[in-house]
């Protein structure tokens, strides 16, 4: 589904990702961990085509097509969703109706009929369930005075109804408390299926325990420097980035 | 080019939608300002003498006034000697709809006000003001049921003389300002509204200006009169062709709201803005003012401002009777060279007299927009209390938005509350909705109607959407 080859890019003049390869399937959830300053947000802005990152060489496959020769709402109406680490406000857009709107552009991308009002109340309140937001949350401005937990789940409620292809969760974990986290990742395990893929990136191993990933990668200093399953992120959590350091510096110094 | 720099340069090529003239027969006054300009108008009306002799007075004092010079915009020479202050399509009276010039109903079909009342579905009552003269009014037979008077103002003159005898000129008189003389003295048409003790009328009332003749002026004049424990919400919408000389409106609105009455006015405005360098479009000098003269009485503006080159009005309420509230909604944008100095005038005169003014401005292009509002508190208005709040959005980095509140408070128990915020639609906030489908276009549309959504909350429903649209419409990739 995703296929990412030898991806750089840079921001101001500072490269940022040093050659990215990484491929994900329909059906797989990958996390994706690292220290702060490695390039895992970056990783998520870039492929959601956020205009400040300068993409200087290799290519990014989505279903076959070039997905950095695309604007970002052709991304995101071809099936790429990316849930903020800082949600932003917009006033006196109500949630409902940028819902109503966003579905209704992705659906007249795809050549599809709009919503009907009663299907589409429909399609949220059962959504709302399965991210236990209030119903009040829904008539209110676009996260306008949500909390941080509430902000968090208004993605989740987002991908829920926008059901996308491919979703990546940049750090949706931060600033939950631990109920807040169990309601995200509930709501994750709910949607997964084997038609949709889920990168989730994060700092800790403690979201890994409630969205189980197939595969973890460790990204550092703009590369994916170590590639396994769960068991990569328990030991990470045990050993700490500086293990990773160490076992990279163990096996660059031979050469120098 | 970077992707910000493409969509500023998309908003300025957008087009005005209206911009088409009619070529109808026209019967206009010579050009120029003199006591015979005004004779031949008063004439062409058949009015009485007491009605030329005001108009007279008023041209006097116009002659005697000077241009203001404390606008926040440069104001241009007007050569009123170089104006027609008279265009009417050729044809006399007419007694239906039927008699009406066919290209002038085309006109109104393609600006979207239905004339013909067969297709009239909304229920809204219009009255159509083609350059000097009002054209058709509709409805007019199911108003009348109610004892509502609704017709032009020359019809008024005629027909019910003693109600605006009693009533012009009263709340805007004629020395009131410049352009208030300007109108006193010239005016040649407008609406009339009457609303009897204890109605509420049954429809929405409407008027729909067009300036369609070359050279010409639009100087209409409108008189509500809400008798005691009426209600009645008024609609006005206004449009122009596009032409590359400017085009001078300078009209008059009066509203008077008895004991216990309520008058909504709404306004969406939409005369042509000039093109993008900023070369013609309309000169919309308008005074606006209700008085709430009765106890317990209501007037409330709503104000859609997205046209003209220069807007330059302030839409007030003098609150005279006691518990009496004025309220002021206004969503203001300019764009390209327009330039907008509007704003509010709440004169608190009344005991435990109420205003609240909400004002938004979004500023694009190389456009100045600037707020300037009034709150009086006269020394007998004990326990009067205002709420401001004024907002504005800049869009680019070559706009920009003024704010000028002038406070006076003589009386110490009045509370006056003050609000005001600038800001930029965030890069981050059109990428956040770009990611879930909406390209910038309708990100941007989004986050205005979201701005000015407590606003547009306060038009009647058919007016909201059409606000929303034309706040769209205008901010065609409009990005900064």
């Amino acid at each position: 589904m995703l296929n990412i080859h030898n991806l750089q890019t840079s921001v101001e003049g500072k490269e940022i990702l040093k050659g990215i390869n990484l491929q994900v399937n329909a059906g797989e959830i990958h996390a994706i961990m690292g220290p702060n300053g490695s390039g895992k947000s970056t990783l998520a802005s870039v492929l959601a085509g956020k205009e400040s990152y300068e993409v200087t060489g290799g290519e990014v496959l989505f279903d076959g097509k070039d997905l950095l020769d695309m604007a970002p709402e052709d991304r995101a109406r071809e099936g790429l969703f990316l849930a903020f680490q800082y949600p932003v406000e917009i006033p006196g857009v109500s949630n409902i109706n940028f819902l109503k709107t966003a579905i209704g552009e992705i659906r007249a991308y795809k050549g599809l009929d709009p919503l009907s009002s009663k299907d589409f109340l429909k399609l949220l309140k059962d959504k709302q369930e399965l991210v236990e937001l209030k119903a009040s949350l829904v008539n209110r401005s676009l996260n306008e005075g949500f909390s941080g937990g509430e902000k968090k789940r208004n993605e989740i409620l987002q991908l829920a109804m926008l059901e996308p292809k491919l979703a990546i969760l940049d750090e949706t974990d931060s600033g939950l408390d631990i109920d807040a986290l169990r309601i995200v990742a509930n709501g994750v395990n709910k949607l997964r299926s084997e038609n949709n893929a889920f990168v989730v990136i994060t700092h800790y191993q403690r979201l890994l325990d409630y969205i189980v990933p197939d595969f973890v990668h460790i990204l550092y200093d703009g590369r994916i420097i170590k590639s396994g399953t769960k068991e990569l992120a328990f030991e990470l959590e045990e050993k700490g980035y500086d293990w990773v350091k160490d076992e990279l510096s163990a096996q660059a110094s031979p050469s120098l | 080019m970077s992707k910000d720099q493409e969509l500023l340069e998309s908003l300025a090529t957008s087009e005005y939608e209206y911009g088409f003239s009619t070529n109808i027969e026209m019967e206009m006054a010579p050009k120029g300002l003199n006591e015979d300009t005004i004779r031949y108008i008063s004439a062409k009306k058949n009015e009485p003498e007491w009605l030329l002799e005001w108009r007279l007075k008023a041209l006097n004092r116009f002659l005697e006034m000077e241009m203001p010079h404390w606008q926040n915009f440069d104001l241009p020479e007007i050569d009123f000697q170089d104006i027609s202050y008279y265009a009417a399509p050729k044809k006399k009276q007419l007694n239906s709809l039927d008699e009406v010039d066919p290209e002038l109903l085309e006109t109104f079909e393609k600006l979207g006000i239905p004339l013909n009342e067969q297709k009239i579905l909304s229920g809204v009552a219009v009255d159509v003001v083609f350059d000097s003269v009002s054209v058709a009014t509709t409805f007019k037979e199911k108003l009348a049921e109610k004892g509502v008077i609704f017709c032009s103002f020359g019809e008024a003159v005629q027909n019910h003389p003693d109600l605006v005898k009693k009533y012009l000129g009263t709340v805007v008189p004629v020395s009131d300002n410049i352009f208030a003389a300007l109108n006193s003295a010239v005016f040649s048409d407008g609406s009339f509204a009457y609303i009897p003790k204890g109605v509420r009328c049954p429809m929405e009332l409407s008027t729909y200006f067009r300036i369609n003749a070359m050279n010409s002026g639009q100087f209409e004049r409108t008189l509500i009169v809400a008798d005691d424990a009426s209600y009645v919400s008024y609609l006005e919408g206004c449009t122009a062709p596009m032409r590359d000389e400017n085009q001078l409106h300078a009209a008059v609105v009066e509203i008077i709201a008895l004991d216990d009455a309520e008058v909504k006015y709404s306004t969406v405005q939409n005369w042509y803005p000039g093109d993008k360098e900023g070369k013609g479009g309309v000169y919309n000098f308008v005074t606006k003012r209700g008085i709430c003269k009765g106890n317990n009485s209501k007037i409330s503006w709503t104000q859609v401002e997205t046209g003209s080159a220069i807007t330059w009005k302030y839409p007030g309420v003098i609150l005279k009777g006691d518990n009496s509230s004025g309220e002021f909604y206004s969503v203001a944008m300019t764009r390209n060279h327009q330039q907008a100095d509007t704003g509010t005038k709440m004169i608190h005169l009344g005991k435990n007299t109420k205003s609240r003014i909400i004002s938004k401005g979004i500023s694009a292009g190389k456009s100045h927009n600037s707020y300037r509002g009034l709150v009086s508190i006269g020394p007998n208005a004990d326990n009067a209390r205002n709420f401001t709040q004024c907002d504005s959005l800049l869009i680019g980095d070559r706009c920009g938005a003024h704010t000028f509140p002038y406070i006076e408070g003589k009386n110490s128990t009045a509370i006056i509350e003050h609000e005001a915020t600038t800001s930029k639609i965030a890069e981050d906030q059109i990428f956040y909705l770009n990611q879930r489908g909406l390209d910038t276009e309708k990100a941007v549309a989004l986050i205005v109607n979201g701005y000015a959504r407590e606003v547009l909350n306060n038009l009647p429903m058919e007016f909201a959407v059409e606000a929303q649209k034309l706040l769209a419409i205008s901010l065609d990739g409009s990005v900064g």
